[in-house]
Order: structure tokens, then C-alpha cells, then sequence
């Protein structure tokens, strides 16, 4: 086989596996410049952005061939993601704000 | 109307949001443009998706969404600062919950239409397991924050072996939905993660609940990277990688500032309160002075330097609005102020900052442990308000305390040291304090709230 090696040869899973690695050195590096009194808004933010696994719902809900059953599963995630990502940004927001540096 | 390519471009430009979003926690100055990025990225995420071809009905997402808004914007605007780890907690369950749902509805409409191969299957298997570890775990970890369980660890005998057991039996079933798909299959995978994810939790005490708080953050990213797998959506591989390393990173800092290795916290059986230390330290509390906060006020009063150094206590004395008046009277007084943080302070990682933000203590007055540690030597006063195992200098010199090595706050180096507390009783840990036996260290006996609130009122009409 004389196949090069190209983003177009190789099956979905590789390429999703390339993005999973290279996503994760990301991951490392960013977080480890996280100053650690923002240690808990990084958690609720992390949890906030982890809320989009709203995506997956969403195709389950809104796909035209979702049965009852289907339909009921995939309302139920959409709100307890929903809850999430509402939640995690609203708190996140209100932890910030409370940083603040002495008034002058 | 719009291609794959199109609303994969959408998704990448949400996951660099994300990227940027996390970035800007580098710094207080930047962090709330952080979190606008990231709420951008996440709106581009949802309105990708909804635009999508396969998306068709879209009342009840449409509802669903608008019902989890209005919740999750109540319970962020109610909820108490002390109570963040459960929040989070609860929080994390939520998204294994979802990752659980999504799979199975995914399964389900892929065999009906008749498109699973066998690494859907696998990835699908993966999520639902993942999914549902985070889910019980999170719920157990919320029922200890929040005192509906107790925060002792359980361990029985066999315990490990039939967490293995349990491990094993998932891949075989795994294996096996891989081989011939089936919604019994991945129901078993899903119901076993279920029992694990209590399993894993229930030993695990509450002196390592920071460690759990973070391990479940992690556990929830790669949940939402496993969905991603399934769903070949490169936005949710991205943020779950970032989210899982986020996690595992906190838990790592964590275990280090505890000197104990990540194994041993999972394996747990750690940390109980335990009620003979108690009494043994009960007997040992002969040689500790006690002063009055007269005293404490006349140290403060002719210091040039005081260190404070919160723990869990402050937080549930609810001391820390007291502690604000104290920094306001000092910096009046031009004497210099600052709170040290130890990184297991509290219950989650950075706890204790948002406790004192909260109370509009400046940030710059707040300094992390390796920022502080060389300037106890040079502090006239150094006041312990409800903080205990991180201060203890056994850490150092006891090689067969159970802390023995943790890297710790070197408050006995200030010249005087107080200590606030309620009783002799010892800290989480249930290890007796050397640090209270010290010529250099008295006990205020009290609640820590109205020893501060006693205190200001001392420094003000002096």
C-alpha cells in the first residue's frame, strides 16, 4: 500500500484521537498558568464548559426520527445541561466579581 | 443551507474560546473577560448545533433549555459561598448524568437507523461508563459535602478486589457490545459504572474531599470527550481533554500539598473523625496556654506585621466578614496585613479565596503558601482562624505522624502565634497539633466569628 498519509486517508476516529491528544497538551499547559486562588471559579468554569455535551442532547432530541422514549431521554439531558451551563457561568461570574484589588 | 464544514468551523472557533477562556484565569485582572469568552463559545457551540440538518424538532430543546436556565440561575444567585463544593459536586453529576442519557438515546437512534460500527459501540460503552461513575461518584461526594453522609470513610474488607471485579466485568461487557452491539449490554455497563461510582467514593474521608472535588471535575471532561468521540464532534474532544487535564491537574496540586500520592487517596480510609484522638489530645491539654482577646488585641495593636491564616473553621464561624473589618482597621492603623493560603485550605482548591473576596478582602493582600512562608519570620503576629492540619509542625519533624511530610504553613516561626478555636478537639485529620504546644503559641478559646468580632471592637476603641 502506497497510501500517504493525509487528514482525508484516515478514518474519523484517528483524526478525532490527533485532536484528543493535541487538546490535552493544551489542557496542561493552560491550566498549570491558572493562578491557584482561582482554583474554585476554574472548577465551576471547567464545569460550565463541560456543559457542552448540550450538543450531544440536542441531536438526540431534535432528530426527526427520535422515538417517545428517545425524546424523553433527550429532554432530560438538554435541561440538566442547560442547568449546568447556565449555573456554572452565572456562578463563575459572581465568584469573579467578588475579586477585587484594594481601592485606592 | 449550512455544510458539515461550515458548522465545523463554528465548533472551532467555540473551542479556542474556551481555550481563551480558561487563559484568562492567569490573572484576577483578566479572568471575567475569560468567562464572557467562553459564554461566547459556548452560545456559537449551541447555535451550531441547532443549526444542524439532523436537528429538526425543536420544542422540546428549545424548553429544555429555558426550564435549565432558569434553574441553574436560581440556584447560582442563592447558593452560599461555603457551599461551593457541593454545588460543583452536584454540578458534575449532572454532566455524567447527561453523558449517560446521550449515549443511550444515541445508541438507540443509530441501530434504528441502522448506522453503529464497532468503534461507535466502544466509544458509546466508554461514555455510558464514564457517564455514570461521574454520576454516582459526584452525588456520593455531594452527600458528603453537604453532611446528608457521614464524612467518614467506609471501607470493608474485599473492598478493592470487588471494585476490580466490578472494573473487569464492565470491559468484558464492553467487549461484548462491541462485538454484537444490544441495549442490554450497554444497560449493564451503564447500571455496574452506577455501583462503581459509589464504590470508588464511599472510602475516600473528608479530610481528601479537595482531591475528590477535582477528580470529579476530570471525570466529567473525559465523559464529555468520550461523547465527543461518539458523536465525531471535535468541540466536545477539545473541552473534554481541557476539562479532564483541568481536573487531574487540581488533583494533582492537591495530593501534593497533602505529601500523599494520588493512589492512596483513591484507595482511601483516610481522615475519619475520630473520637479517641479526641480524647487523647484531650489529656495532652495540660501544657497549651490560653489567652484572652485583650491580649490578642494589645500583640496586634504594637505589631508592624500579623499574618492570618484561614481554614474550613472561618468559613463555617462564618469569621470572614469580621476578618475584612480587621484588615480595614489595620491598614488604617498603617499596620501590614496579610491571609495565607494553604493549598488544601477548605474544601475545594482555592476555597478559601473566594471566602475572603467574598468578604471584599482585596486579593492583594492574599498570598499563597510559597509566597508567604519566608515572611512568618519576620511577622510579629501570626492568628490561626480555624485552619489546624496545615499548620502543624509535625508535618516536619514527626516521621511517624500521618502528615509527616505534607509541606506546611511555618506560622511557629512568627514571634507570637494565636490560635482561635472552640476546643482542644484535633482537626479533620484527627491529629493531635504540635504547633499549640510551641512557648510561642496561645489558644483563644471561642467561636471564630465573635473572637474577630471582640477583637475589632478591642483595636477600635483603643
Amino acid at each position: 500500500m502506497t497510501e500517504t498519509i493525509t487528514a482525508a486517508a484516515m478514518s474519523p476516529a484517528i483524526v478525532a484521537l490527533f485532536i484528543f491528544v493535541l487538546a490535552c497538551f493544551i489542557g496542561y499547559f493552560v491550566i498549570w498558568g491558572v493562578t491557584p486562588s482561582l482554583h474554585t471559579p476554574l472548577i465551576s468554569l471547567t464545569n460550565a464548559i463541560s456543559g457542552i455535551i448540550i450538543v450531544g442532547a440536542i441531536l438526540v432530541t431534535g432528530s426527526p426520527h427520535a422515538t417517545g422514549l428517545e425524546k424523553v431521554l433527550g429532554f432530560v439531558a438538554v435541561t440538566l445541561a442547560s442547568i449546568n451551563i447556565f449555573g456554572g457561568f452565572a456562578v463563575t461570574q459572581r465568584m469573579l466579581s467578588m475579586f477585587k484589588k484594594k481601592e485606592k | 443551507m449550512f455544510t458539515i464544514d461550515t458548522l465545523a468551523i463554528f465548533y472551532l472557533i467555540s473551542a479556542s474560546l474556551f481555550i481563551l477562556g480558561l487563559k484568562g484565569l492567569t490573572h484576577p485582572s483578566t479572568a471575567r473577560r475569560g468567562n464572557y469568552f467562553a459564554m461566547i463559545g459556548m452560545v456559537i457551540a449551541i447555535a451550531a448545533t441547532l443549526v444542524n440538518p439532523a436537528v429538526q424538532n425543536y420544542g422540546l430543546i428549545l424548553a429544555g433549555l429555558a426550564l435549565g436556565a432558569v434553574i441553574g440561575i436560581i440556584i447560582a444567585m442563592k447558593i452560599d459561598m461555603k457551599a461551593m463544593p457541593q454545588l460543583v459536586a452536584a454540578f458534575h453529576s449532572l454532566v455524567g448524568l447527561t453523558a449517560v442519557l446521550v449515549a443511550i438515546g444515541t445508541y438507540t437512534e443509530h441501530a434504528a437507523a441502522g448506522h453503529v460500527d464497532g468503534i461507535m459501540l466502544v466509544e458509546l460503552g466508554v461514555g455510558a461508563f464514564i457517564g455514570a461513575v461521574t454520576f454516582t461518584g459526584s452525588l456520593i461526594a455531594f452527600g458528603k459535602l453537604q453532611a446528608i453522609l457521614s464524612g467518614n470513610p467506609v471501607v470493608f474488607k474485599g473492598q478493592h478486589w470487588l471494585n476490580l471485579a466490578l472494573g473487569v466485568a464492565s470491559l468484558v461487557l464492553i467487549a461484548q457490545f462491541y462485538q454484537q452491539g444490544g441495549l442490554m449490554p450497554l444497560l449493564l455497563v451503564t447500571a455496574i459504572a452506577l455501583a462503581l461510582g459509589i464504590l470508588l467514593i464511599i472510602p475516600i474521608g473528608g479530610a481528601d474531599m479537595p482531591v475528590v472535588v477535582s477528580m470529579l471535575n476530570s471525570y466529567s471532561g473525559w465523559a464529555a470527550a468520550a461523547t465527543g468521540f461518539t458523536l465525531g464532534n471535535h468541540a466536545l474532544i477539545v473541552t473534554g481533554a481541557l476539562v479532564g487535564f483541568s481536573g487531574a491537574i487540581l488533583s494533582f496540586i492537591m495530593c501534593r500539598a497533602m505529601n500523599r500520592s494520588f493512589i492512596s487517596v483513591i484507595l482511601g480510609g483516610f481522615g475519619g473523625e475520630d473520637d479517641e484522638g479526641s480524647e487523647a489530645a484531650h489529656a495532652a491539654n495540660q501544657g497549651v496556654k490560653s489567652a484572652a482577646v485583650e491580649d490578642l488585641a494589645f500583640m496586634i495593636e504594637n505589631a508592624s506585621k500579623v499574618i492570618v491564616i484561614p481554614g474550613y473553621g472561618m468559613a463555617v464561624a462564618q469569621a470572614q466578614h469580621a476578618l475584612k473589618e480587621l484588615t480595614d482597621i489595620l491598614d488604617e492603623k498603617e499596620i501590614e496585613i496579610k491571609f495565607a493560603i494553604h493549598p488544601v485550605a477548605g474544601r475545594m482548591p482555592g476555597h478559601m479565596n473566594v471566602l475572603l473576596a467574598e468578604a471584599d478582602i482585596p486579593y492583594d493582600h492574599v498570598a499563597e503558601m510559597e509566597e508567604i512562608n519566608p515572611e512568618f519570620s519576620t511577622a510579629d503576629v501570626a492568628l490561626v482562624v480555624g485552619a489546624n492540619d496545615v499548620t502543624n509542625p509535625a508535618a516536619k519533624t514527626d516521621k511517624s505522624s500521618p502528615i509527616y511530610g505534607m509541606p506546611i504553613l511555618d506560622v511557629e516561626k512568627a514571634k507570637f502565634v494565636f490560635v482561635i478555636k472552640r476546643s482542644m478537639r484535633p482537626g479533620y485529620s484527627g491529629i493531635d497539633n504540635l504547633l499549640y504546644y510551641r512557648d510561642n503559641c496561645s489558644m483563644v478559646f471561642g467561636d471564630a466569628k465573635e473572637v474577630c468580632e471582640s477583637l475589632t471592637n478591642e483595636l477600635k476603641n483603643s
